[in-house]
Formats: C-alpha cells, sequence, structure tokens
C-alpha cells in the first residue's frame, strides 16, 4: 500500500511537468521562430554545450564562488548567531546593527561593493557571503533562544559543563531553526551569483546568460536556466536530505 | 551529620527564612498547596535558583558551587526528557558529561540502571514514542545514574494514574533502599507519599512547618490544627 501511494505521488508530481514539456515542444514548433526554440533543441544544445566544454567552463566558477561564499557566510552565521544566543552582552550589542543590516537587498550591496573592492573573484564571494550570513545568523540566534531552559537546567543538574551543553543540548535542539536559515539560502545564493555575473563578472553562468542574450541565442538561455533550476533544487534537496538524517528521527 | 541542611532560606518571591535538614538516607515529602514554594525549595538545593542563607550538602557550604557540581540528582515536574536523544542516550547523558567516565563503563552503567527500573527494552525509543509512565521511569533512571547520593523529586509521577503511581512509588523506596538514597519528594498529592515518607514538610506561603509523622491524609483542617496555616 505504501509503495503503491509512493508511486501514484510520484506519477502525479511527473505529469505536469511532461505536459508542460509537450505544450512547450508543440507551441514553439507551431511559433517555428529563434526566440522560442523547441525543448527537443534546447536538449541538442546541451549535449553541443556539454560536449564543446562552454557549459563545465562556465559553470564551474559559478559553483567555487557560490560553495566559498556560502559556506564562509554560513560558518560567520552560525558562529555570530550562536555568540548572540549564549552571551547577552552579545546579543545586546549585535542584534541591532543585524536587524539594521538585515534587510538590504544583497544585490543593492553590489555597486558599493563593486568600488571598494573592485571587479575580481573577491566580489562574487563577498556578495555570496551577506547573502547567507545573515539569515543563518539570524536563524541560529532564534533557534539558540527557543531552547527550553528547562534543557538546560536538567542537564547542569545532570553534571553537564556549560561547553558540554552548547555541543550536546543546544545545538541539537536549535538545529531545525539553523537549517531553515541554510535551506532559506541555498537558492538565494545561485540568483546573487547569477546577478553579479551579469553586471559585473566576465565568466560564469550569469556572463553566459548575458553573451547568449547579445547574440540572440535563446536555445543557450534556456539550456541556463534549465541547469541552474537542477542545481538549486539539488542544493535545497541535499540540505532537506541532510536536516531529515539529523534531525528527522526526533522531531 | 545530615545530609542536607538548608539555613534561613530566604528567595525573592516564595521562600521566607526557611530552615530545614535532612539525614542521610532518608525520605521527605513535601506537601504544600499550589505556589507554596515547593518547587523553590528544591531548585535551591540543586542551586538553580538564586536565595539568601546557606546551603550545605554533606558538611560542605555549596552556596557558591554551580549545579552542574553540587551532586545532587534532580526529577523536574515536566521530566524533560531531550527529545533529541533516544532512552539510553538520555539516561546515559550524565555520565558522558562527566568525562572521566569510560566508554564501556557508561554502557555498562546505563544498561545496569535501565533493568533496575525495568526499561531496558525501551533504549532504542526516541521520547516522543514513549508513554507517561515511561517518560517518568526514564527520567527517574537519568536522575539516577549518576549515582549522587541525594535525590530531588518535584511532583515526579503527577501526570499518571493511581495504580501506576503505586508501582513507581514503591519502585522508588526499593531503589532508595538498594542505593541508599537521600530523598526530597515534593508534592500535592500527600496520598501518594504516605506509605513510604520517614517524615512530612509542609510549605505554605513560603514558610515552612515539618511534622515528625508522616500524615495520615493531606487535610488542609489538620495542617491549621498544627499550626502550618
Amino acid at each position: 500500500m505504501d509503495q503503491r501511494h509512493k508511486f501514484i505521488k510520484l506519477v502525479i508530481s511527473i505529469f505536469p511537468i511532461i505536459i508542460f514539456l509537450c505544450l512547450w515542444e508543440v507551441t514553439a514548433r507551431a511559433a517555428a521562430t529563434p526566440l522560442f526554440p523547441a525543448f527537443s533543441n534546447v536538449l541538442k544544445e546541451s549535449y553541443i554545450l556539454i560536449k564543446n566544454g562552454v557549459l563545465l567552463k562556465n559553470f564551474l566558477p559559478s559553483f567555487v564562488r557560490v560553495v566559498v561564499g556560502y559556506l564562509l557566510g554560513c560558518s560567520a552565521g552560525i558562529v555570530v548567531g550562536t555568540f548572540m544566543g549564549i552571551n547577552r552582552f552579545a546579543e545586546y550589542t549585535l542584534s541591532p546593527l543585524i536587524s539594521f543590516l538585515f534587510p538590504i537587498p544583497t544585490l543593492g550591496w553590489l555597486p558599493l561593493l563593486m568600488l571598494w573592492i573592485g571587479i575580481n573573484e573577491a566580489l562574487p564571494i563577498t556578495l555570496i557571503f551577506i547573502c547567507a550570513f545573515f539569515p543563518v545568523a539570524y536563524n541560529t540566534h532564534t533557534g539558540i533562544k527557543e531552547v527550553k531552559k528547562e534543557y538546560i537546567d536538567t542537564a547542569r543538574t545532570l553534571g553537564a559543563s556549560p561547553g558540554f551543553i552548547l555541543v550536546h543540548v543546544i545545538f541539537p535542539l536549535a538545529a531545525p531553526n539553523i537549517f531553515t536559515g541554510l535551506r532559506m539560502e541555498s537558492g538565494m545564493v545561485w540568483r546573487t551569483v547569477i546577478a553579479a555575473e551579469m553586471f559585473a563578472i566576465p565568466n560564469g553562468i550569469g556572463s553566459l546568460l548575458m553573451n547568449a542574450e547579445s547574440l540572440l541565442r535563446v536555445d543557450i538561455i534556456m539550456v541556463c536556466l534549465l541547469l541552474l533550476s537542477i542545481v538549486c533544487t539539488f542544493f535545497e534537496r541535499s540540505l532537506l536530505w541532510l536536516e531529515n538524517k539529523t534531525t528527522g528521527a526526533w522531531r | 551529620m545530615s545530609k542536607i541542611f538548608l539555613k534561613n532560606i530566604t528567595t525573592s518571591y516564595c521562600l521566607k527564612n526557611v530552615t530545614m535538614e535532612a539525614s542521610s538516607g532518608e525520605l521527605i515529602a513535601v506537601t504544600g498547596f499550589t505556589g507554596a514554594g515547593k518547587s523553590t525549595l528544591l531548585n535551591v538545593i540543586s542551586g538553580l535558583t538564586e536565595y539568601e542563607g546557606e546551603v550545605f550538602i554533606d558538611g560542605r557550604n555549596v552556596d557558591f558551587v554551580p549545579p552542574e557540581k553540587r551532586g545532587v540528582g534532580y526529577l523536574m515536574q515536566n521530566v524533560n526528557l531531550f527529545p533529541h536523544l533516544n532512552v539510553f542516550d538520555n539516561v546515559a547523558f550524565g555520565l558522558r558529561a562527566r568525562k572521566s567516565c569510560p566508554s564501556e563503563m557508561v554502557r555498562s552503567k546505563t544498561e545496569q540502571i535501565l533493568d533496575l527500573l525495568k526499561i531496558g527494552h525501551l533504549k532504542d525509543r526516541y521520547t516522543k514514542y514513549l508513554s507517561g509512565g515511561e517518560k517518568q521511569r526514564v527520567g527517574l533512571a537519568r536522575a539516577l545514574v549518576t549515582e549522587n547520593r541525594i535525590l530531588l523529586l518535584d511532583e515526579p509521577f503527577s501526570s499518571l494514574d493511581p495504580s501506576a503511581t503505586i508501582d513507581l512509588t514503591n519502585e522508588l523506596k526499593r531503589l532508595q533502599n538498594v542505593l541508599h538514597l537521600t530523598v526530597i519528594y515534593v508534592t500535592h498529592h500527600y496520598e501518594e507519599v504516605e506509605d513510604i515518607a520517614d517524615r512530612t514538610v509542609v510549605i505554605s506561603e513560603g514558610t515552612l512547618c515539618s511534622l515528625e509523622r508522616p500524615l495520615v491524609s493531606f487535610d488542609p483542617l489538620r495542617l491549621i490544627s498544627a499550626g502550618c496555616y
């Protein structure tokens, strides 16, 4: 019954995608314009771009920027959020500052960073860092503040030191909130890197998109969009899997 | 030498100049109405709340000793089992927190206490899959495994049906004898402990009234006549 249920769910989920692709193919063939290539042509172009290495050559720099910026931003966000969660002085001093800077849209920083950092690898990485840092810090802080005092008191009466409580009680109980922050930004960082590459960086998927636009190569634009959809979904699903793996059994 | 001695304890919102002592191996029932200060008394002994006055454990002043170093087992009213740990890891928590305990000893001691409380079969379960009675047993096992000779119980069996309560209080008395524990048992259902308590203490509006023998039943009129209210 469970297997059957899963199968039906899979079919129902895939069905709209198949309908969408069929409609795309039929409409594009009927329109017969290079501005709206058929899905089969996009697939053909993907094969060509993979074979001649253009896609990989542009994907790798974007991927490295995202991974480096995201890891740095998340690590810093977790450290600062934890510090704010466990230390009242840090909370009172850093919380207003973070509340003040958090609402600024990440791409709003771009002109300022272009002037300060210049157009180099540090620019997209810094942007991604900013994009990941604030939500992760905020969610970590919130997650730690939401850990019930009774659990900490119980751990203390069981002989646990503050460090042991942080690692074995506070972090695991705050993990669902921390993961929410990590997941929220896993897709957002890709949007940020693409925007930065479109405006300021001469390589990467964003740059490939802009070049394709100037050459009226809509098929290449669609290949890039499909790739971004796949990569964003992969990032988000990986984090969801990790979250379920670490907290799914007890939540 | 008394195991626990409280001298002129006053807290900001509850206890007023409370003096009390508990001998080694004694089971004291602390009773009184809701909000009288029963739980605060346990928080003072365990070091979880600020107070004025002095607390002695085994003759040593522990006023500046943090809860993690007081050597007191404490089963709180809500049990507070860690939801992210299974039963085994919950019970082993206190042993692992003391880094001096090797992992093999953690395993054997935890299994021993789980068997003693007849919950060995639950060791791999997460707490959300436990019944109220099972949670209370796990909480008791967790408070006992660190081998503290003082055990504080705050309405430990309040969420259980009468037969499960009788079962667990008898279990508690057995464990107290086996492990030579000094137990302070807070309850406002006095009937729970009337058979096993060595002595009863009544708290009323933050002050304390000690009765030499267990009450037959928790009757406010009797307490009034005894000068407690």
